[in-house]
């Protein structure tokens, strides 16, 4: 019951505040941040203020990432997520994926009120393994207003948490920890590489238009130590992780109903992320990626290197939704097969973000064997389920 | 007639009752009604009171939700520190910060409770009230939007886009009405705010009221309270939620006994009539009934269908008054607010439920109580042989000599009751010494009237002498009319004694609690009007105002069970005698300085305190140390006030607002013209409140009258039914001795004689059921005044006498009896004076 409510309040929430932000007319898909967990639904609901007078910070090309100031939090800018995916392994050889992103939002509020508790800023909190053995994806979630010491995504350093789930980086490692509802996380993140930026020295084109662009830097490969519980056991676990950090204000256009992205460690050391914007019809309205090769040279894609083919569906009991779960991918010289982990790694934030979508740990194949390994993220294919 | 077996007593039964309505009807009417009235009157508060419990109750787990423990704190709240520290207690699984007001709006006198909260915080442990906020959250979240509850839009007449505007301080800010939640988010008037907006609004910052806590799974949720209470800033309270409820419907409690027991006391009185009634008609048909049980109807169906017909009225008047109560109780939900018009419980719009079950209880009740009554003549008449019965002539009952034995025993254990403590907070033991001494003093009537009558001395007067040794041979018999007497006018005369002390003492206090010309005042049990110091300089600098006296009042938790204490900070020039009610105070060495404390009886009865004991209170969130140094009355508020110097409470709290004032005139200055003057200085006052003393303490005695209407109405009831039963009594008395008048007639005695000795007896009776109604309806109003009251209320009350009225009462009664004597007297003899000789002869 308190879910359902929940559900109501928040997915209506979201959608009410995607589509005061982007201006568009409601009842059409804006909004959908490319290589984030994020995808949110406009939702009917929500009388938005036709031109809010805020002046969010906007996203321009030439402009030099900087470390580690950029690994904090830039709040002058709408929208920003630290987001971690990544296959883990128990001492019985037990493989599984695993997600947790950081998602910042700045609403529209009078900020000039003195008190603690007004919400300059909200953080919302979602996270994820994909556990084949139990054939379940646990997942949970948390949304707050930043603030009082409780919930902040700090400036300066990557430091963001709401409550006791917290994304922490110290030196070249990362800590992450949160207790969640059935299950937790706590695991340490090394960084074997100086962050990929991605796009033109971190400037990441979204779309046509020149404003839809985010600042996006990644860290693959990064190597897991720590500990996963689940059901009140906790098993030591090692891995690979890919990091993403990305931030905006104005994001994509509003022809654009959903993304396919892809990170994937490669075996050999390098790295790919590919990502694609699909339009109304499932046309590929602007494509981008990035590989990297062991050595360090780094290739950037754009859409002419891309190509996303599916090859086999799969369709949610639960929603009706159908996805493809396995993928023909070209992005530039590499060319690889996707396979999911399992076919259910379908996640459900309708409590914070009001979104549905199939994120999931694939591996890579090259002619039917195994060079790397990911995730993919599939967003936009359940519009037909709207959040009121 | 072949009477056998069950279906043989049900046609003696429905012979006799048929009988019974064709030749008395109008006397069975007035049984039927005191019958219908007691029965009405319990059911209607059952059911106002179960209606309006229901609805408070709905309302509070919506407000208090899944919540293990309530943080409360003080009315003027406690620092947010507190929740930042209660989220990361690791025993807490979801903590969530509540700001919950009753804000004053302008133009109104009632409040608007307005709950400011985080809902991301707040959804997962109120679902049902949260859950409709969705659509709105960015507006709510944006500041200064309120959504409002169907019942609030209503109400105050807003919709979807309107604006609110609320009272800060003496100003006035607007709140944009977001929307309105469907009826079954909430069903009473509430308002529902982002905690960040309403802190700002209304001026709050830094500051909370309410902490709502989920604890984790394994946690134990009592344990976790007691601990928790021990790390709490004074004033500041861990509550389980159901405390929360039990404590605003606890305050009904008394109220509701007290209304209970007047039905009560009604349908006794029915059980008399049926008793009185019941005995008149087998008197009248003590030949038929003889007949019938030598036509061989059993001992056993005589008594059942005698009793069958006492149990018959009492179940035609308890059904009746089970619809009369339901009409009623639907009546006093539309009319009041469902507390019974006590104004303790504010619920609005609330649903009768009809309660088959609880009404069938009413009406066995009604049945059984009635069938009693009928019991004591249907057992006399079933005992009479059948042959003596057949024969005519005069009854008689007599009366046990152990009846006087109890009589004195109830006596004394009445006394001795009126002397316990109330039990389970109610004065359970104040009403079982009324009834003790109530039957205690009935029965020992008989005793008394033979005692009296042997001490009468003869007069010379043969038909005064005549009254009297008819009386001495007929003692059993005058008992009958006497005990209608003196019940219904002992309990009479306690009621008006009671009353009228109440509304003496009442008048007195407002006079003392009420010096000046004017008295300002912001909405009672609001949270945010208020006058700051510079409003408080600019009413004392408007012409006409003399001198002005301002106080500030707060509500303090001293026991999470309890509703809060009033805290009331004001100047007390001069002795404390001369600026409070007091009924007791300390040695002069104690009452002056910072640390002197004035508690109300309600205070000092609730939580135990004796003048001298130390006292802390919580003010400002430290523990304050006070000596107390005086009781006094307090006819506002029965949940306790305490007063200190404000001087004591500025220092403590650095608080110069006020929320009330007196003003007294200048000399020839008109209240009119200060009250505009006072308007214009603070550019509207917003909700403060203006009055004349006058117009006050007229006010309140009027809501005094009204309050107490209802008992206005069942004395007049009970004066009817008690003349009711003197004439019942009288008219069986006098059928009873037909023969007695033929005998009378037959040696001589003229019919205008025999007509003045029973205006004497009736006369003679009558004085003394008077009297005897007097001494025992004194008794009974100590009782009331000392006991009941007191153990209800909280408030003590100076006994006064109602002289006139009861003097105008006891000759009312006393003509009343003896015209009702002549009267059935006359009946009795007219035509049927000879065949009555004849009959015995």
């Amino acid at each position: 019951m308190s879910a359902r409510a929940l559900a109501g309040l928040l997915g209506a929430f979201a959608g009410a505040w995607v589509g005061t932000v982007a201006g568009a007319p409601l009842g059409t898909p804006v909004d959908v941040p490319v290589g984030t967990p994020l995808t949110v639904p406009a939702a009917a609901a929500g009388a938005a203020p036709a031109a809010s007078a805020r002046r969010y910070a906007t996203v321009l090309p030439g402009h030099a990432l900087e470390f580690p100031r950029d690994f904090g939090s830039h709040p002058q800018f709408r929208t920003e997520w630290w987001y971690v995916t990544g296959w883990l392994q128990t001492r019985k050889g037990e493989l599984l994926g695993f997600q947790i992103t950081f998602f910042r939002t700045r609403p529209d509020v009078d900020e000039t009120n003195p008190s603690a508790f007004t919400p300059h800023q909200l953080l919302i909190a979602h996270c994820a393994v994909s556990d084949p053995t139990r054939g379940r994806l646990w997942q949970d979630q948390r949304i707050r207003r930043a603030g009082l010491g409780l919930a902040q995504a700090r400036e300066g350093d990557t430091e963001v948490w709401i409550d006791d789930w917290r994304l922490q980086r110290r030196g070249a490692d990362y800590s992450a920890r949160l207790a969640a509802d059935g299950f937790a996380l706590n695991l340490t993140l090394s960084a074997t590489r100086p962050p990929m930026e991605n796009g033109q020295s971190g400037f990441s084109r979204k779309g046509p238009a020149a404003e839809s662009a985010s600042y996006y830097y990644s860290i693959p490969q990064m190597q897991i130590a720590g500990s996963l519980t689940r059901a009140g056991k906790t098993d030591p676990v090692v891995g690979t992780a890919w990091f993403d950090h990305e931030w905006s204000s104005d994001y994509l256009d509003p022809g654009a109903t959903g993304w396919d992205w892809i990170g994937i460690n490669l075996d050999d050391g390098g790295a790919l992320m590919a990502f694609r914007i699909r339009g109304a019809g499932g046309e590929t309205r602007w494509a981008g990626g990035t590989l990297e090769r062991p050595d360090g040279r780094v290739r950037t894609l754009d859409a002419a290197d891309i190509d996303f083919t599916p090859a086999r569906r799969w369709l949610s009991p639960r929603t009706g939704i159908a996805y493809p779960v396995v993928w023909h991918v070209r992005a530039g010289p590499e060319t690889i097969d996707l396979e999911p982990l399992m076919d259910d790694q379908e996640n459900d934030t309708r409590l914070t973000t009001g979104a549905v979508y199939w994120e999931g740990a694939v591996r890579a194949l090259r002619g039917g064997l195994p060079v790397g390994r990911g995730y993919l993220e599939l967003t936009g294919y359940g519009e037909r389920l709207r959040i009121r | 007639m072949a009477a056998r077996g069950t279906g043989g007593s049900f046609t003696v039964w429905w012979v006799l009752v048929v009988a019974q309505l064709r030749e008395q009807p109008v006397r069975l009417l007035v049984t039927v009604l005191a019958i219908a009235l007691g029965v009405a009157l319990g059911a209607a508060v059952y059911l106002t009171n179960t209606a309006a419990l229901a609805e408070f109750g709905s309302a509070t787990k919506r407000l208090f939700g899944d919540a293990d423990v309530v943080v409360r704190g003080p009315r003027d709240g406690y620092s947010e520190d507190l929740f930042v520290q209660l989220a990361r207690d690791p025993a807490v699984a979801m903590a969530s910060p509540v700001l919950e007001l009753e804000v004053a709006l302008p133009g109104r006198r009632d409040t608007l409770k307005v709950l400011g909260l985080d809902p991301f915080r707040a959804a997962a442990l109120q679902p049902a009230l949260i859950g409709e906020i969705g659509a709105h959250l960015t507006e709510l979240l944006a500041g200064n939007g309120i959504l409002l509850s169907d019942s609030a839009a209503r109400e105050l007449d807003l919709r979807r886009g309107g604006t609110l505007p609320v009272s800060v301080g003496s100003g006035t800010r607007i709140l944009k009405v977001l929307d309105v939640l469907s009826p079954a988010a909430y069903p009473q008037p509430l308002g529902l705010m982002d905690v960040a907006a309403a802190q700002w609004a209304f001026g709050r910052i830094g500051r909370l009221d309410r902490i709502d806590l989920r604890l984790n799974p394994g946690v134990d949720a009592e344990r976790y309270r007691r601990d928790l209470a021990e790390r709490l800033p004074a004033g500041v309270l861990a509550v389980a939620p159901e405390v929360e409820r039990d404590r605003a419907v606890s305050l009904t409690r008394a109220y509701r006994l007290n209304l209970n027991m007047l039905a009560l006391v009604a349908l006794l009185t029915g059980a008399l009539l049926v008793f009185s009634t019941q005995s008149l008609s087998v008197l009248r048909r003590r030949r038929s009934l003889g007949l019938l049980r030598a036509l061989g109807v059993t001992r056993g169906q005589l008594q059942r269908a005698l009793v069958g017909e006492g149990a018959a009225l009492g179940a035609l008047g308890a059904l009746l008054g089970v619809v009369l109560g339901t009409f009623m109780a639907a009546l006093m939900l539309r009319l009041l607010s469902g507390d019974l018009g006590n104004g303790q419980l504010r619920v609005l719009g609330v649903a009768l439920h009809l309660a088959p079950l609880p009404m069938l209880g009413f009406c066995a009740i009604g049945t059984v109580v009635a069938g009693f009554g009928g019991w004591v003549p249907a057992r006399a008449a079933a005992l009479q042989p059948a042959a003596r019965s057949l024969k005519g002539g005069d009854q008689d009952y007599t009366v046990g000599h152990s009846s006087t034995l109890l009589g004195v025993a109830l006596l004394s254990a009445g006394a001795a009751l009126a002397f316990l403590p109330r039990l389970a907070g109610l004065p359970l033991f104040g009403y079982a010494s009324v009834a003790a001494l109530l039957f205690g003093a009935v029965l020992l009537v008989p005793a008394l009237t033979a005692w009296l009558l042997k001490l009468t001395p003869r007069s010379g007067r043969v038909v005064l002498d005549t009254a009297v040794a008819q009386l001495r041979g007929n003692v059993a018999l005058s008992t009958l009319s006497l005990a209608c007497i003196i019940v219904s006018f002992s309990l009479m005369v306690a009621m008006a004694i009671m009353v009228y002390s109440f509304r003496d003492s009442f008048d007195r206090w407002l006079g003392k609690l009420l010096p000046a010309d004017i008295q300002l005042r912001e909405p009672v049990g609001n949270d945010t009007a208020f006058l700051s110091d510079g409003d408080q300089a600019r009413i004392a600098a408007v012409v006409g105002v003399g001198r002005v006296e301002f106080r500030r009042t707060r509500q303090l938790y001293l026991d999470p069970a309890r509703a809060p204490v009033t805290l009331v900070a004001r100047d007390m020039p001069g002795p404390p005698a001369d600026n409070l009610p007091l009924v007791q105070s300390a040695p002069p060495q104690l009452q002056t300085g910072a640390s002197a404390a004035w508690i109300s009886e309600g205070f000092q009865d609730l939580y135990g305190y004796r003048i001298g004991d130390p006292l802390s209170l919580p003010v400002a969130g430290r523990q304050a140390r006070f000596v107390i140094a005086g009781i006094w009355r307090d006819y506002a508020r029965t949940t306790g006030a305490v007063v200190i110097t404000r001087r004591a409470y500025v220092a403590l709290s650095g608080d110069r607002s006020a929320t009330e004032g007196s003003v007294w005139l200048d000399g020839r200055a008109s209240a009119a013209a200060v009250d505009a003057g006072i308007r214009s200085a603070l550019a509207g006052g917003g909700t403060l409140e203006i009055f004349a003393s006058t117009a006050i303490r007229e006010r309140s005695l009027q809501i005094f009258d009204r309050a107490f209407a209802i008992t206005y109405a069942l004395e007049a009831i009970a004066v009817l039914i008690g003349l009711a039963g003197v004439s019942f009594a009288a008219s069986s008395t006098a059928l009873a001795r037909r023969a007695e008048f033929g005998m009378l007639r037959h040696v001589g005695m003229l019919r205008r004689q025999v007509v003045g000795m029973l205006a004497g007896e009736g006369i003679l009776m009558s004085l003394f059921g008077v009297a005897y109604g007097l001494a025992l309806g004194a008794v009974l109003s100590l009782v009331l005044v000392y006991v009941i009251n007191r153990q209800s209320f909280n408030w003590s009350i100076d006994l006064a006498v109602p002289w006139w009225q009861l003097g105008l009462l006891s000759v009312t009664l006393v003509l009343a009896a003896a015209l009702t004597a002549i009267w059935s007297g006359r009946a009795a003899m007219s035509a049927e004076a000879l065949r009555a000789v004849r009959e015995d002869w």
